[in-house]
Formats: C-alpha cells, structure tokens, sequence
C-alpha cells in the first residue's frame, strides 16, 4: 500500500506574470511559465536575460515584484519552508566550502538535511564514488578542478533526492569532457524521475538536455516549445562560408538566398557570411540543398575559401526568434552577488 | 534497477559497481533537522574550518599578546611603579578588551560566508533560520577561550597572580566571553546588513576603539575630565573590566558590576538576534 503524494498532479513550476525589479532594472518583466513533472526543462537565454534571477525566485532566495509563483503546487511567498525541502539549487557559482573537504562538504549538507550520522555518511561515500570523487575526498575543495567543483556542487544538490532541481548554467565554463560527464549526471538524474530545471546559454545543451525549452530575453520569454519545434522556428543548421574575393559578397548573398530559400547574414568579416537554412524533412536533403548552392556558386564564378555547416549560435537563434541580436543591453551585464 | 557508474574516468568506467540510478531513488526519504541539529552542524562547519585553516586564529591571537605585553610594559611602569601592582588592575581589563575586539573577526568572516554561493545553498535549506548564525557562535566560543587563555598565560608569567583564585578567574572568564558572544550577535547582524567584510571590519572598529580606550581599562575614570567620566561610566566594556577584576581579584564587591556586564549582555542579545534573524531570512 503506497501512499500516493496528494500533489503529483502539480506542475512542478507554475509562474503568471512574474516580475522583479532591482531599482529602474526590470530583470524579470513578465514570465508566463509551465513546467511539467518529470523532464527537463531547458531555460535558454544570453548573459543578463534572467534566467538567474528566475531560479532564485523559484528556490524561494528572492521574492518576486509581482505576479504568481507556485512551486511544486505550492506558493514561494507563504510556503517557502515546503518548497526548501523538496527543491535543491546547483547555482551558477559554487556553493561550496573551499576549506573543507569534499567529503567533509557533503556531511554537513547531510546533517543539515537531517541524515543520522551512518546515513551521512554512507551517503557522502556513495555519491563521492558514482561522480568519481571518492580519490578527492578527503581533499579541501580550494583545490578541486572546474570540472571536480561542478560534480560536488550537484552531489551536493542530491544529498537528498530532490523532487525538483534547479541547475544554472551547469557546464558554462567546463571543458568538453566534464561537460559530458555533466549531460550524463542531467539524464542520470531525470531518469530517476526528478523534474530538472536548467538554464543555459547553448542551444545545443538545450537541446541535448531538455524536452521543452523557454526562451528568454530581457526578462521576457520569447519562444518556447520542443526542441524540434523551436528548431523549425531557428532554422536546423547554419552554413557559414568565407570567400576569396569581398567584392564578390553581395551576388553570393543573393545566390545563397535564392538556392536555400534561407536567410542570409552578412558577418563583421567582409569575406564571410552566414545562412540559416530552414530545417528539412530528411536530413540528407540539408547536404544536397548544400550542394546545389555551391555549383550555383561555382558556375557564377565566385571562389571560396572556408566553408562549414553547423548549428545555428545562440546568436542566430536569437536573431531568429526575436529579430535582434543577444545585443549592448545585455554586455554590460555584471554578475551580481547574492 | 540499473546499476550503471556515470562513466566518468577510465576507472570509474570499469567499475560498474557504482549505482548511481540505485542511489538516486534510495534518497528520496526526507526527514527535517531540528534547529538545535542544524546549529550543531553549522558549528562543526564552523570549527572544521578552523581546523583546516589555522590562520583565522592569528587574530584571535595577536590582539591579547600585543595589548598584554605592551600595554603592561609601556605604561604600567609609568603608572604604577611596578609592573606586578599594574598587573592586577590591568590583566582582567586587558582580557575584557581583548575578548571584545577580538569578536568583530567573526562579523568578518560571516560577511564573506554571505557573499558565497555556500550562503545560498544554506539559505535554500529548509532549516531554523538562526542556525547558521548560532553554529558560528560555537567558534566563536572557541575563539574567544582561546585568547582568553592566551591573555591569562602571559599575564601569569609577568607575575601576576589572581586573588579569585581559579573559581575566580573561571567567573571572569565566562562572563567576558558571553559579553563577547553579544557583541558577536551585534557583528552578525551588521554583516548581514552590509554583506562585505571590509565594511564590518570597519564599523565594529568604529565602535570598539571608543569603547576600549574611553573605559576603565587603562586608567582611573577619577582623573578623567567629566564629560569624558559621563562616557566611561555607562560604557558597558567599563562594568565588564570592573566586574572580570572584582572576579578575578576577590574585591568582595563584584555585585553591582557583574549585574550592570549581564544586563549589557542581556540587552545587546535581545536587540542584535532578532534583527540579525530577519536580516538572515531577507530574500533580495
Ligand atoms: N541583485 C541584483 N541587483 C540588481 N540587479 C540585478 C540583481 N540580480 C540580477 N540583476 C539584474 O537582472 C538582470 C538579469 O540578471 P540574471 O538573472 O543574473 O541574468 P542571467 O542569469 O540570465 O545571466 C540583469 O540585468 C542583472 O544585472
Ligand atoms: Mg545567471
């Protein structure tokens, strides 16, 4: 006889309208969000867009200006206490105690989630061993490398399987391989059935990661949806190409623009631009699209010099979703502290 | 159930023993840490790093050596005539003194903890709120035995010997340590207010300096000019020299002077706690 737990239905996130205000700044302007159980959610958006302060929000660290917040069906202004104690936040920096040990870290986080002492500290065993830890230890944290400090901050986040985890900005940072090792932990962890909340500025983490993802910019969301349709909207992939001659750009736009049915970008480089290409029904018709352009290219006489296919940036994303580019607003942005 | 390691190191490839998914469903159990569990283990935290940083007890140490020993030989021969004589004036100010400046390094460090991502982790915890700041006051006790002990051995070894005897200075000891403690609640909430070290650091100075030096600590208010009498009269720091040396030297009238140092106490605790609650629990 299983007890079955009266909120299941609850959204793990429910947000109207929800804004914040520092001074004349609107870092939140209005976000409308619905997050289901069990997946993950991707929060997608530039330096300075909000995604930082839409966590604290949701992990009850900041209070909202306005508008309604329930996490997990319940509300962040009156029950902060019940959401602490289902929720864990693995923020953009690192929360953990430099002096102390790894292990050391994870015994206080689990007393202070109420573990008796065998429970700590088969616990703090157990998850130093599955991230690969346990040769660190007994090692203080001041000497961890990025990649280590990432692992123990999510260890730390698990101590207690959370019904719901917020992740900012996971892998901003890492090298490839721990950012692997992190995708990996992300499955790992919604597998088990923790509902993940994680922002980032890559659209490929996204969509890597994350069943549905949010798009968001200057406080507000911009675009949301599955991955593939996101992607319909952005465009699959981006060709980048560089010519020989600049006098010769503005037929290749023209050209490109023709035989891609895309949009063209001339780049800062005066040699080179860019093309979204809409996304195909079969993949393999990108590659043949691809080279139809390129004879036309040939037979028009114009040389190139450096040619690739890729995902679009988030730059492109942005530019296609919001019609401006992650601009000035935002590059002046400085981390806040608390 | 799956018992599949996160490949993440060749090592931890091999060795499939390691059951992340297992160890994922296995934790979802939640219990709550009392307030009194929670403080105990922000006060381990607190002493663990101590333990691994010893440094942060250079503070606590420097202040009683540098006040006992200078203050004992460049002005007690000018006062008193003899350093002995000056000793048993002195000593138990000097330890007042030394205990309440050395409380403003804990202020300090709280300050940085609340500009860490450690602080938003705790914050998020589902905890008392008041057990980060009741954990820091189990170091602080520490910290504030340990120059104590620090003021008591060099004062000893200058010659001065305690009329109170061990019953005495045992007194003096715990009654300046639990006016520091009210001092440490008055930093906590100024570095909760503030956020930044340098500035509590700062202020806490601003308001032990007077404290300290316009006291009874080094001279007799008697030869002071009124207005500057009025000041070191309703200094508390005054009444807790005066009651750690009626202690520590048997005067026979600790009476009105401990009770004047516990009301301090007293009231500086029921200002300075609630505040730096509420402060604590602020969300930005
Ligand atoms: N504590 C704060 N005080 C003032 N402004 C803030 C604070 N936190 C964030 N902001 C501002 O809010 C905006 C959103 O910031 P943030 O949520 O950190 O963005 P992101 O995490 O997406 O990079 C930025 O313009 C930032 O400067
Ligand atoms: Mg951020």
């Amino acid at each position: 006889m299983t007890k079955v737990s009266s909120d299941g239905d609850h959204p793990a996130v429910e947000a109207r309208g929800l804004t914040k205000v520092y001074g004349e700044n609107r870092a939140l302007d209005g976000i409308d969000l619905t997050i289901p159980r069990g997946q993950v959610f991707g929060f997608l958006g530039p330096n300075g867009a909000g995604k930082t302060t839409t966590i604290r929000i949701l992990a009850t660290l900041a209070r909202p200006s306005g508008g309604m917040v329930r996490v997990l069906g319940h509300d962040v202004l009156t029950e902060a206490q019940a959401i602490r104690a289902r929720v864990a936040v693995t923020g953009q920096f690192a929360s953990l105690d430099e002096d102390l040990t790894g292990y050391e870290n994870l015994l206080i986080l689990g007393r202070l989630q109420g573990l008796p002492r065998a429970a700590r500290r088969e616990r703090a065993d157990a998850l130093l061993a599955a991230f690969d830890l346990t040769g660190a230890a007994g090692r203080p944290v001041g000497g961890y490398s990025g990649g280590m400090r990432r692992r123990l901050d999510i260890g730390a986040s698990l101590i207690v399987t959370p019904d719901l985890l917020f992740l900012d900005e996971p892998t901003t940072g890492l090298d490839p391989r721990s950012r692997n090792q992190v995708w990996e932990l992300v499955r790992r962890v919604a597998a088990a059935g923790t509902t993940v909340l994680l922002t980032t500025q890559y659209l490929e983490e996204a969509d890597q990661l994350a069943e549905r993802i949010a798009v968001i910019d200057s406080g507000r969301i911009v675009a949301e949806g599955t991955s593939a349709q996101l992607k319909s909207r952005v465009g699959s992939s981006t060709l980048h190409i560089r010519l020989l001659d600049g006098e010769q750009r503005p037929q290749a736009s023209q050209i490109l623009a023709g035989a891609l049915a895309g949009t063209v970008q001339p780049a800062a480089d005066p040699l080179a631009l860019s093309v979204m290409i809409a996304t195909q029904p079969d993949a393999t018709d990108t590659g043949r699209l691809v080279g139809h352009a390129m004879t036309r290219l040939g037979e028009a006489g114009v040389g190139i010099a450096e040619l690739s296919l890729g995902q679009p940036s988030l730059d492109e994303a942005f530019l296609a979703l919001t019609g401006h580019r992650t601009g000035p607003a935002t590059t002046d942005h400085e981390e806040p502290q608390a | 159930m799956s018992t599949l390691a996160i490949p993440t190191s060749p090592a931890a490839a091999e060795d499939p023993e390691v059951p992340i998914d297992a160890l994922l469903a296995a934790g979802r159990e939640r219990r709550r840490a009392g307030a009194l569990t929670a403080s105990a283990a922000f006060g381990t935290r607190a002493m663990l790093k101590l333990r691994h940083d010893p440094k942060q007890l250079v503070d606590s140490a420097a202040i009683p050596i540098l006040f006992t020993v200078l203050f004992t030989y460049l002005f007690g021969g000018a006062i008193s005539g003899s350093t002995g004589d000056y000793l048993t004036d002195l000593l138990p100010g000097v330890l007042s003194m030394s205990i309440a400046i050395v409380t403003m390094y804990g202020g300090g460090r709280l300050a940085q903890d609340v500009r860490s991502g450690a602080f938003d982790r705790f914050r998020g915890l589902p905890v008392w709120r008041g057990a980060l700041i009741l954990g820091g006051l189990l170091s602080d006790v520490f910290r504030y035995l340990f120059a104590s002990a620090i003021v008591l051995g060099l004062g000893l070894a200058m010659g001065y010997r305690p009329d109170g005897g061990a019953p005495g200075v045992l007194a003096a000891v715990v009654l300046v340590v639990a006016f520091g403690l009210s001092l440490s609640l008055l930093w906590a909430a100024v570095a909760l207010a503030v956020r930044d070290s340098a500035v509590v650091l700062s202020i806490a100075n601003a308001v032990l300096m007077p404290l300290s030096f316009a006291s009874n600590v080094f001279v007799q208010p008697s030869t002071m000019p009124g207005w500057l009498r009025a000041f070191v009269d309703v200094n508390p720091l005054s009444h807790v020299a005066s009651a750690a040396r009626d202690l520590m030297n048997d005067t026979g009238d600790a009476g009105a002077d401990v009770a004047w140092s516990l009301i301090a106490t007293a009231v500086i605790t029921l200002v300075c706690a609630p505040i730096a609650l509420r402060l604590y629990g602020r969300q930005s």
